[in-house]
């Protein structure tokens, strides 16, 4: 019994050193490809309007609701407690700011259309699309996989600024109608305690979550099984492990921008 | 000239490739058959090098192209193949004409201007000169294979690859491609290496045949020296269609499925 839970393990270990390893070489391939070809600067605008496009409306209502729930929890919270709504535009934009608007705008990018990068890749690749890449003389790397990394770079910061102020926004809305709070206090509660090293920490975050997400679509797309399944199982992996890793990357990068004093 | 020597390819502990070794003229049309899993594909991507090969040397002409690691050196070499895919791995997201002109711009230094003329051109020769704005999801099984070869043959190339180019299609439009195959080494003068298990098409355009057999080319030859030939592995594979007996298989079949 042992012997078999210690090969099981091992096993499990030589696998996940294996993806790990080329998953690695991957990303080597993409600073290589990077630095030795000009850019598809078509695929890139492409990309870039199709991750923008698709997510946008699902990220405003996200963070619009989520910044108006926000400020609906602050302001009874501060009822029970103070016998009166304070603080509301402090309390809604610092968690929006610093982690709810990056974390949910990057979950969001991820099922929407990390998914969808997944089920491409996997599908040219079963499809033997891929190899047509190179035998019409550019690698997939060049073609696919760059113009993909950087439209995720430069579309999910934008779409968590965006998210940010809508967020904020829905909050205002709440905290005006709800709970008759003046608009002067709601942006003065803001903008009295907000610095833009608030601001950063947050910001800062989704370049991490945006190159997390690129990898793992990317990748599972490139690796998935033979057939119409092989890709249904790579496109929910690639999801699933999106998520999670957000998460996981979210406490690591947070522990060290406040080490670095972006707090 | 296409000269392969020694070359082997290991899938999982098992030799697809075993020390196989071919000389493919300039001009041929040849054919290699053998059965499915047989290593006709695995051979076909060694020669494009989308595949490594365990060892052994493929020389076009005269280079020898399994040592080359550097990807831009191997985007040279692959400047003189086109290929077809069995299943024509047209891009999905691109019409007919940018899945044509989608090679020009890496593999030519032909001025952007240029591409739609050559694509129609190259439509114009498989017989889709209206399918251009389509997408390849509009296309037919036999339209997409007559795109992926117009797609092939954009960038004129030396050699052209053909990956099992009649299978899944009904023996009209299997005849159609056939015809083109033929029109197309006869009108650019390329030399067509074609992987299939159909032996009707190998026997009927083949300047040559070989026959892969266990990782290695059992038997090789003209159409004509290799009807004559007594190889029992290279007999049995071709037998039902070289010498097809109709009536008497159906008479088997009908005689099994009674006693069933």
């Amino acid at each position: 019994m042992r012997h078999y839970i210690a090969e099981n393990v091992g096993r499990r270990a030589l696998s996940l050193a294996g993806k790990l390893g080329a998953a690695a070489l991957m990303i080597k391939s993409i600073l290589v490809w990077t630095f030795k070809a000009r850019p598809e600067a078509r695929e890139i605008v492409k990309q870039s309007m199709r991750i923008g496009v698709d997510s946008l409306s699902v990220t405003i209502l996200t963070s619009f609701f989520t910044g108006m729930v926000l400020a609906l929890q602050m302001g009874y919270t501060s009822k029970n407690l103070f016998n009166e709504p304070l603080y509301i535009g402090t309390m809604v934009a610092f968690s929006l700011v610093k982690e709810l608007a990056p974390v949910l705008t990057s979950i969001v990018v991820a099922g929407r259309v990390g998914a969808a990068v997944t089920a491409e890749i996997g599908t040219m690749r079963v499809t033997e699309q891929i190899d047509a890449l190179y035998t019409l003389g550019t690698n997939p790397t060049r073609y696919l996989l760059i113009p993909r990394y950087i439209a995720f770079m430069l579309t999910i910061p934008l779409l968590t600024v965006f998210a940010d102020f809508l967020g904020i926004f829905g909050g205002f809305l709440v905290s005006n109608i709800k709970f008759n709070v003046p608009s002067s206090v709601y942006w003065n509660d803001i903008f009295t305690f907000m610095e833009i090293k608030n601001f950063m920490h947050g910001f800062l975050k989704t370049f991490a979550f945006a190159f997390m997400i690129a990898t793992v679509s990317c990748y599972k797309g490139l690796t998935c099984e033979e057939g119409a399944e092989g890709v249904g199982k790579a496109t929910t992996q690639a999801v699933v492990l999106s998520m999670v890793l957000v998460m996981v990357l979210d406490y690591f990068i947070s522990a060290l921008l406040v080490a670095v004093g972006i707090i | 000239m296409i000269e392969i020597k020694g070359l082997s390819k290991i899938y999982s502990g098992k030799k697809v490739l075993d020390n196989a070794g071919m000389v493919i003229n300039d001009g041929d049309i040849f054919s290699v058959i053998g059965p499915s899993g047989c290593g006709k594909s695995t051979l076909l991507k060694c020669i494009v090098r989308l595949i490594k090969p365990d060892s052994g040397e493929i020389l076009v002409d005269g280079k020898n192209v399994v040592p080359i690691e550097d990807e831009f050196e191997l985007a040279r070499v692959r400047k003189d193949f086109g290929y077809l895919f069995q299943s024509g791995a047209l891009f999905d997201s691109l019409t007919v004409m940018e899945n044509v002109t989608f090679g020009l711009q890496y593999l030519t230094d032909i001025p952007k201007r240029e591409y739609p003329r050559i694509a129609r051109e190259k439509l114009a020769l498989v017989g889709l000169e209206k399918a251009e704005n389509l997408k390849p999801a509009e296309l037919s099984g036999g339209m997409k294979k007559r795109a992926a070869l117009a797609r092939a043959i954009a960038a004129e190339p030396k050699y052209i690859f053909y990956d099992e180019p009649t299978t899944g299609l009904d023996p009209i439009t299997s005849d159609m491609v056939m015809g083109l195959i033929s029109d197309m080494a006869a009108k650019l003068k390329i030399t067509s290496i074609i992987v299939t298990h159909d032996i009707k098409l190998a026997f009927t355009i083949s300047t040559r045949i070989a026959m892969l057999y266990n990782g290695n080319f059992n038997i090789s030859g003209t159409p004509e020296e290799l009807r004559k030939s007594s190889n029992p592995v290279f007999r049995e594979f071709t037998e039902d269609a070289l010498f097809p007996d109709v009536q008497g298989r159906r008479h088997d079949l009908e005689m099994k499925h009674q006693r069933e």
